[in-house]
């Protein structure tokens, strides 16, 4: 401890009876206060402001919101445009978030193996992961162009009729999941590996002298062994696929029509594009109000485990 | 060290005690296997390769070049000219001094929110601070994508859109990284704490001298992730800027191609390089650290 240079001098305990922590009160309150205040002003205001906002309308002009009721909470569940965009949300999570797992699992599996130019291909693969969206998405749109883009070029020459990918009712969705997947799937590799080097050695070893082949080995070590981190991996990748947007701003903007709107767009169109505060809020409450459920779940079957291991 | 001699012994051990089992038909799946294993870690490396080339080569090509079906594999005479053609489109200087100052600033005063917070909660015996730590945990299930409309609101009438304050404020609290660094804190050897304050030393300089120079590898980890995550933000940059000179650059390239359009993709391309290239550079410095960090903080977290 010789970095401890000035050693204040010990105050002496007060004869009173004020409590050992009183003398940290002050301390703790200056240590955290920035920090509490900034998160309700900035995380917690909101979502009571949303609540409230949702039952009001309001065009961001007028002074003051209009009170009025249920009627934004009506008008959205019983909408078709609140269905689609629920509809292509679970789309856009459930394509997104099980391919990915299903690819970065098989590609750390061979990571974990000792070949040459394994880091190689694990730091090219991890670094779309730390690029912004929108680039990826601009790389991925003139990939994409029709004619002249690459993959178009291939899949003319493949036969293929010639496709407006990310403009095309049909294939933007499918377009969009691919472009999450490329831009993930080497982040998501990472946190397997992780899981992977985490098995102890033993248990392989052990299986092998039980006679077990390579298949018998993963379903029976390596699958139990990584369940927590793939568990771990799906509940943030379904979170964070709910708030994916830079790459549908840039490519498809939603559309066409509504083909690839999901609720955080939605709610950004809403209220920037559409002007609708009260409907914005009002899907932002329920785009919360999922996120909520999802991480409660996934305390709840957290505890349980802990509790039955 | 111990542990480390150990394994490698017993991989030698093991290994040894492989070979004279080995007929040919497990070296012929040995070999398969091999094959498979490369081929796999080849199609990755193209997966990733491919577009990242096309995406250079295109910012080197001219128009003609980019509009001709078949394309070329190597532009005959680059078009250098995109990249200052990009720089002259949107005001580049401008959007990476934006990009810098929100950044630095917001991942500086995030971790300072975050360290005094997480010291308190792991050091300082207050009745009821569990209670005010699930507070601070809840926001973690408060994204901000969710609180962009009130947000915007909050800055509006604080006067702060299309200002750098604007962009920075409501990026500052910190709910995981104080969860985050707590958990690191709690690890640290207790009787160093201890020591430090039968000395005398006060919660600063505990905090300045013995709990943060015992953090460093976290502390890199938690700088790392939050500037990442301030330098590639999207929705809140493009919410509360609506002026050429107030963007980032991942809004700015956007708006580059929103007006450049899919007419001048040589320009786009040249622009999204610009923005691309120092975070690549930044990567291949940091890479082992950052994907390390990232992996053990998701494993054990």
């Amino acid at each position: 401890m010789q970095s401890i240079r000035v050693p204040r001098p010990t105050t002496v305990a007060s004869p009173s009876a004020t409590p050992a922590w009183s003398r940290d009160l002050l301390i703790f309150i200056a240590f955290i206060a920035p920090n509490v205040v900034t998160l309700c002003v900035f995380s917690y205001w909101p979502m009571i402001r949303n609540l409230w906002l949702s039952f009001t309308y309001w065009d961001m002009i007028a002074p003051e919101p209009l009170w009025i009721g249920l009627d934004n909470w009506v008008e959205v569940l019983t909408s078709a445009t609140f269905w689609t965009v629920l509809g292509n949300t679970l789309v856009f999570t459930v394509g997104s978030v099980g391919i990915t797992i299903m690819i970065s699992l098989a590609l750390s599996l061979l990571l974990n193996q000792k070949r040459v130019g394994r880091n190689l291909v694990r730091a090219a693969m991890f670094a779309p992961a730390i690029l912004p969206g929108s680039a990826i998405a601009l790389v991925w749109t003139f990939l994409l162009a029709p004619y002249y883009g690459l993959i178009s070029q291939a899949a003319t020459g493949l036969g293929m009729p010639m496709t407006r990918w990310q403009n095309d009712p049909v294939w933007a969705m499918p377009t969009v999941i691919l472009v999450v997947i490329w831009k993930t799937t080497g982040y998501d590799a990472v946190i397997f590996l992780a899981g992977l080097q985490g098995i102890p050695r033993e248990l392989y070893e052990a299986a092998r002298v039980d006679g077990a082949n390579a298949w018998q080995r993963f379903v029976n070590v390596t699958v139990p062994g990584l369940s927590p981190v793939a568990f771990f991996l799906t509940v943030t990748s379904i979170l964070s696929s709910f708030q994916a947007f830079d790459v549908i701003r840039v490519m498809t903007g939603g559309g066409p029509v509504f083909a690839t709107t999901t609720l955080i767009y939605q709610v950004y169109s809403e209220a920037f594009v559409g002007f609708n505060a009260g409907r914005a809020a009002t899907y932002a409450t329920i785009l919360f109000g999922l996120m909520l459920a999802i991480t409660v779940v996934q305390i709840r079957m957290v505890e349980k485990r802990v509790t039955y291991e | 060290m111990n542990s480390v001699t150990f394994a490698s012994a017993s991989r030698i051990s093991s290994k040894s005690t492989d070979l004279p089992r080995a007929t040919s038909q497990m070296r012929a799946s040995r070999l398969a296997g091999a094959i498979a294993a490369y081929l796999g870690l080849g199609l990755a490396l193209v997966i990733v390769g491919i577009p990242t080339y096309w995406v250079i080569i295109g910012a080197l090509k001219t128009n003609r070049e980019i509009y001709t079906v078949p394309s070329t594999w190597w532009p005959p005479n680059p078009a250098w000219s995109n990249f200052p053609a990009a720089w002259a489109a949107a005001p580049f200087t401008r959007m990476y001094l934006n990009s810098i100052a929100v950044t630095l600033v917001s991942t500086t005063l995030k971790l300072v929110n975050a360290t005094f917070c997480a010291y308190a909660f792991a050091y300082l015996q207050i009745p009821g601070r569990n209670l005010i730590f699930m507070f601070i945990l809840g926001a973690l299930m408060i994204p901000e994508e969710v609180t962009v409309l009130p947000n915007y609101l909050t800055v509006a009438s604080l006067g702060y859109v299309n200002s750098i304050t604007g962009l920075i404020l409501p990026t500052i609290g910190s709910a995981f990284g104080t969860f985050f660094l707590r958990q690191h804190f709690l690890s640290l050897p207790r009787e160093v704490i201890e020591a430090a304050r039968v000395d005398g030393a006060g919660h600063l300089q505990i905090l300045w001298h013995v709990v943060l120079p015992l953090s460093r590898p976290v502390l890199a980890t938690l700088i790392l992730l939050t500037a990442v995550a301030r330098w590639n933000d999207f929705l809140w940059p493009l919410v509360v800027t609506s002026k050429d000179t107030m963007r980032t650059l991942p809004v700015g390239i956007f708006f580059l191609f929103t007006q450049e359009g899919t007419t001048e993709w040589g320009v786009v391309l040249a622009g999204t390089i610009i923005v691309i290239a120092p975070i690549i550079a930044l990567f291949i410095v940091v890479q082992r650290h950052l994907v390390e960090g990232i992996a053990s903080g998701a494993v054990k977290g």
